[in-house]
């Protein structure tokens, strides 16, 4: 597969489970050992075997997970600024103002002091949110962060990313919220058995998409 | 009996015997505290060793895990021989007290590495990922996030093996470590009724023992409480219904 992310853009990666959505941006997170390809971030090749190339990427990235992963001895604030402080060794009372203007930002700026499993899923996705912006990334990957939730909390978490979008970072978005999907992406890409089937515009893959394999996929997904 | 006891207690409470039984405690607890306190320390270092990956570190961690699955499977009392003639084939100056110390060393750093890498492995994996996924390194992730959440889990079993370990200890009289077992055999031997003896003994196994379990116990509690306030009001409700509370604002 081959995909090129331009800064600024969302992308949204769509297709069956099992079609290499989520592996793909574990590979890319380096959580997962690239078996084959390249990638390259501002034209530099990324050397997945290198500690230090490995390091000054994820030092570039952030991930959502599906299950949040907060850390649970740790209430939300400290959720938020531990890597800033601790790995990125910025100053404590910087990193504390721009995570309560960050929480302020997700709808939790109440919560500070309150440990994960306190608070609902969709709160822990957004501090799980607030807690990947904290670490300023140039690339911000999405794995399927409304997919453990009820639905009542799925708006939530999706109002927040839309926010972002909003806002010009550059995103990464695997989902199943097709109407999502279909709102904040600049374009769409339809995966399948661990390749790409095709690239387009929202328009072009839930309106006229050019694959028989898109058609159905999107067909079946947007009948109920 | 009864009278035999009642007759011989001035005799056998004197002074100096009450010396002699409180320095075989001081030897039984020191045993147990550096034995477990070292255990802690090594077995840490070898449930660290093998939570690694890297392929470099793979003899390392088969040797530790031999060295775990060897000592859990033989009996102490063996082990104790096989370090006494061992060390003493090499040097006949060391004491045995410090034989014993040796033996009980290995043989809890075994037994606690198991407990802390069973604590350790009940950290969910997504946990490391996320860390890893913000750069946290081996030990920041160990340190910062695995233990913290580990050691609710490793408490429990770890004061009950340190429990169960004042009593193992008892062994060490076999080589003839004056331990407070090692008293008991002394002062039967003089002559004193046994029930006498070994009710001192057994007094002085249950006064080390008892405030461990209950430390063990106050710690395992801290560490449910030191949370918040709800959760201190739900340790402390006791049994009985279970109150549903508002967790935070559902949705």
């Amino acid at each position: 597969m081959n995909l090129s992310v331009n800064k600024g853009e969302v992308i949204s990666l769509i297709g069956p489970s099992g079609s290499g959505k989520s592996t793909f941006l574990r590979v890319l997170m380096g959580l997962l050992p690239p078996t084959a390809g390249e990638v390259r971030i501002d034209g530099g090749r990324i050397d997945y075997r290198s500690r230090a190339q490995l390091r000054a990427m994820r030092d570039r990235m952030a991930i959502v997970f599906q299950q949040y992963n907060l850390f649970q001895n740790m209430d939300v604030l400290r959720n938020v600024t531990i890597a800033p402080i601790k790995i990125k060794k910025r100053p404590r009372a910087d990193v504390e103002r721009e995570a309560t203007a960050l929480l302020l930002k997700v709808g939790l700026a109440e919560k500070h002091h309150a440990y994960p499993d306190e608070l609902s899923g969709g709160q822990q996705q957004r501090v799980a949110i607030a807690r990947a912006l904290a670490l300023k990334p140039e690339i911000l990957l999405l794995d399927e962060v409304t997919a453990a939730l009820d639905p009542e909390l799925v708006t939530e978490v999706l109002d927040t990313i839309r926010s972002l979008a909003s806002e010009g970072i550059t995103m990464l978005i695997v989902s199943h919220e097709m109407a999502f999907v279909r709102e904040v992406s600049t374009r769409v890409v339809m995966m399948d058995k661990g390749q790409i089937v095709e690239i387009g515009s929202p328009v072009e893959i839930f309106g006229s998409p050019k694959e028989a394999r898109t058609r159905e996929f999107v067909g079946k997904i947007l009948r109920h | 009996m009864w009278d035999r006891i009642v007759q011989e207690a001035p005799d056998f409470f004197t002074y100096y015997n009450a010396i002699f039984v409180l320095q075989a405690m001081g030897r039984t607890l020191g045993l147990t505290v550096i034995g477990c306190v070292t255990g802690f320390i090594f077995g840490f270092a070898i449930a660290a060793i093998r939570s690694t990956r890297a392929r470099a570190l793979l003899p390392l961690r088969l040797l530790v895990t031999l060295y775990v699955e060897i000592f859990r499977r033989i009996p102490f009392l063996v082990i104790l021989f096989i370090v006494m003639f061992g060390i003493q084939a090499v040097s006949r100056g060391i004491s045995l007290f410090a034989i014993a110390l040796i033996s009980i060393c290995m043989v809890s750093t075994a037994f606690m590495s198991e407990i802390i890498r069973a604590g350790m492995e009940s950290v969910p994996k997504m946990q490391r990922e996320a860390a890893e996924a913000m750069n946290f390194g081996f030990m920041r992730t160990l340190l910062l996030i695995i233990l913290p959440q580990a050691w609710k889990v490793i408490l429990p079993p770890g004061f009950a093996f340190m429990v169960m370990f004042i009593k193992d200890t008892a062994l060490v009289s076999q080589m003839g470590v004056v331990e407070l077992a090692f008293t008991g055999k002394m002062f039967v031997g003089r002559g004193f009724s046994p029930f006498l003896v070994y009710g001192t003994v057994l007094a002085g196994y249950f006064v080390m023992s008892y405030p461990l379990s209950r430390l063990g116990a106050y710690l395992e509690n801290r560490l449910a409480t030191s949370r918040s306030r709800e959760s201190i009001q739900r340790v402390w409700t006791g049994p009985g219904p279970v109150q549903s509370e508002p967790v935070g604002e559902q949705g």
